[in-house]
């Protein structure tokens, strides 16, 4: 296998499941080796579907994945291998101390025991005190680090973490970015879901936008975050008007509420928002407003630009 | 073939056993040996020897054919329910393990317990009654092959369940009846002619037979008949597990 082969390869993938829902429609994707790639979409998108495929816990619909060049279907025993998964749900036995859970995904994944590997693990997640402890004597903190020492007890290439931090506090989000960074400087490929903004912002170095099903966007980080930084100015106006003001026609500006408001639409990252020249704009013009504000965009608001862009677009 | 994995759950199968000792072998072995106590030591004296066999003799390889039988369902579906019940069965599924390597090591610990539970009720029936055991190796054979076949027919009575009550349901309304009725306490002769007939359509005698002539060489149908039974059990679920393996079947959506 050559060192360029990519570590997921995603093409046309489909997945309707026995409800007739249609989680997955046509996803192309390909995720390189040694990156951390998030997964960013609203909850029902079709994340966990598509991680589920990956992984081998949802039989897959039409189109092909492979890792690290294996087919997941042909080749499942060597692509199940490479991969590690964190779930987004918390499942354990109650009654297993740490270490034989953790041990046990070793054995299960094919490997010969390694205590000194283990021990290890443990250590970096801070479970080392908590190896003998059965899991119904952790916190829910805990129990995330321990998902995160089986889903990497043996020592897999590619590590997926489904909304790793749903739930969990800040201290404990610190210390997992940090196992992840960690990781990847080891060459691991991380993919995570998340619907929060700024988490794919804080971790990823590429970003992949899913919406009901479909991948709308394939991004790095920086560039993306540059086009979801918009903000919308509303101008509460005195007196409603008929049209955009002449002096205003050449700006992202638009009528709204029966004339009342006046919306302009403004990237917050830029050198120039355009916010002061509109406003001297109004003023010169002779238009008197009541009252101003701003407001970020919402992430469906967002989900839904990008979607509506591509469609602009599509042939 | 995934040996590591084989092993992982095997042992940690076994682990859940030494964690609940009361629940999966005391309590079998006390409910049993309170038979061994009443029909052997205490009214068993008032009844009349059956083929020159004591009756408290007579009974234990049929009690502990019915434990063979509802413990071995009970445990493998119970270990294979589990993880679909608390979701950890999503680490099976994404590893690269066959569904071949997972039925061994749960059926494997099911019936390894199964069977080390029979011998403990074997052991403490001695204490009770007069035993012999004419056919040991016979014995073993049939302790085992029963303890494999009901293991899986009891994993997949665990991949096909969907509550706890059909877990529960298979073991006490289904197994405990056929084997009270299949000749754990009379032998088929004993019956009224029309009582014979629908006795022989009940599956569990041909096991009981079969495993109390090992002991005392009386049976009540041939052997090899006993053996044929029990071999065409386990190939039906041997199928009905390569069926399971090609649909995914409750298993994987
Ligand atoms: N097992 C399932 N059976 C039927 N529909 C499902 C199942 N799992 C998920 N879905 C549906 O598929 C869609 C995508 O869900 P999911 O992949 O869980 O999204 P996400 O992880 O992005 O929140 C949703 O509409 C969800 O209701
Ligand atoms: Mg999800």
């Amino acid at each position: 296998m050559s060192i360029d082969t990519p570590a997921i390869e995603i093409s046309e993938l489909g997945k309707t499941y026995a409800s007739g829902e249609q989680a997955l429609d046509g996803v192309s994707l390909t995720i390189r080796r040694g990156e951390i790639f998030a997964l960013l979409g609203p909850n029902g998108a079709g994340k966990t579907t598509l991680i589920s495929i990956i992984c081998g816990i949802v039989n897959p619909g039409p189109g092909r994945v492979r890792v690290e060049g294996f087919d997941i279907v042909r080749d499942w025993r060597a692509a199940r291998s490479l991969i590690g998964l964190v779930p987004q749900e918390l499942h354990t036995d109650a009654f297993e101390s740490v270490w034989n859970t953790v041990s046990f995904s070793r054995g299960l994944f094919g490997l010969a025991p390694k205590p000194a590997y283990v021990e290890q693990l443990l250590r970096d997640l801070t479970l080392w005190d908590k190896r003998g402890s059965e899991m119904r004597t952790l916190s829910g903190g805990m129990k995330r680090r321990v998902m995160i020492a089986k889903a990497l007890a043996h020592e897999p290439r590619v590590l997926f973490l489904d909304e790793p931090t749903a739930g969990v506090d800040v201290e404990l989000r610190r210390g997992m970015w940090q196992v992840v960074r960690r990781l990847r400087d080891n060459g691991v490929t991380v993919v995570l879901t998340t619907h929060y903004i700024e988490e794919a912002e804080e971790m990823a170095d590429r970003v992949g936008v899913i919406h009901r099903g479909r991948l709308v966007e394939v991004e790095a980080t920086a560039t993306l975050m540059s086009r979801l930084g918009r903000k919308q100015l509303s101008v509460n106006l005195v007196e409603p008007l008929q049209a955009v003001p002449e002096a205003l026609a050449e700006r992202d500006v638009s009528l709204a509420e029966d004339g009342h408001t006046l919306v302009y639409d403004y990237d917050a990252a830029a050198e120039e928002t355009g916010v002061r020249q509109l406003l001297a704009a109004l003023e010169h013009s002779g238009v008197a407003y009541r009252d101003i504000s701003t407001r970020q965009s919402s992430l469906e608001e967002i989900f839904v630009n990008l979607v509506n862009h591509r469609e602009d677009g599509a042939p | 073939m995934n040996l590591y994995a084989i092993r992982a759950i095997y042992r940690a199968e076994m682990a859940r056993t030494g964690r609940t000792l009361l629940q999966s072998i005391v309590s079998p072995v006390v409910s049993t040996s309170l038979y061994f106590v009443v029909f052997g030591a205490a009214i068993g004296s008032r009844i009349p020897e059956i083929g020159g066999v004591s009756y408290g003799a007579f009974i234990v390889p049929g009690l502990i054919m019915l434990m063979l039988l509802t413990q071995s369902v009970s445990m493998a579906a119970f270990a294979i329910y589990f993880p679909k019940f608390l979701g950890t069965i999503y680490e099976l599924l994404s590893a690269p393990v066959s569904f071949l390597e997972v039925v061994i090591g749960y059926v494997g610990a099911a019936a390894t317990k199964a069977v080390i539970l029979g011998l403990i009720i074997l052991a403490t029936a001695s204490f009770f009654v007069p035993l012999e055991i004419a056919h040991p190796l016979w014995m073993l054979l049939f302790l085992v092959l029963t303890a494999i076949t009901f293991s899986l027919f009891g994993f997949i009575l665990g991949v096909w369940a969907d509550g706890f009550e059909k877990l529960q349901f298979v073991p006490l309304l289904i197994i405990t009846p056929l084997a009270f009725l299949g000749g754990t306490f009379y032998t088929v002769d004993m019956l009224p002619p029309f009582w014979q007939t629908v006795t022989l359509l009940n599956p569990v005698l041909y096991l009981i037979s079969g495993f109390r002539w090992s002991f005392y060489g009386v049976a009540d149908v041939s052997v090899a008949l006993s053996l044929g039974m029990i071999l065409l059990f386990l190939v039906l679920c041997l199928a009905a597990v390569w069926w399971i393996f090609r649909t995914g079947y409750r298993l994987r959506e």
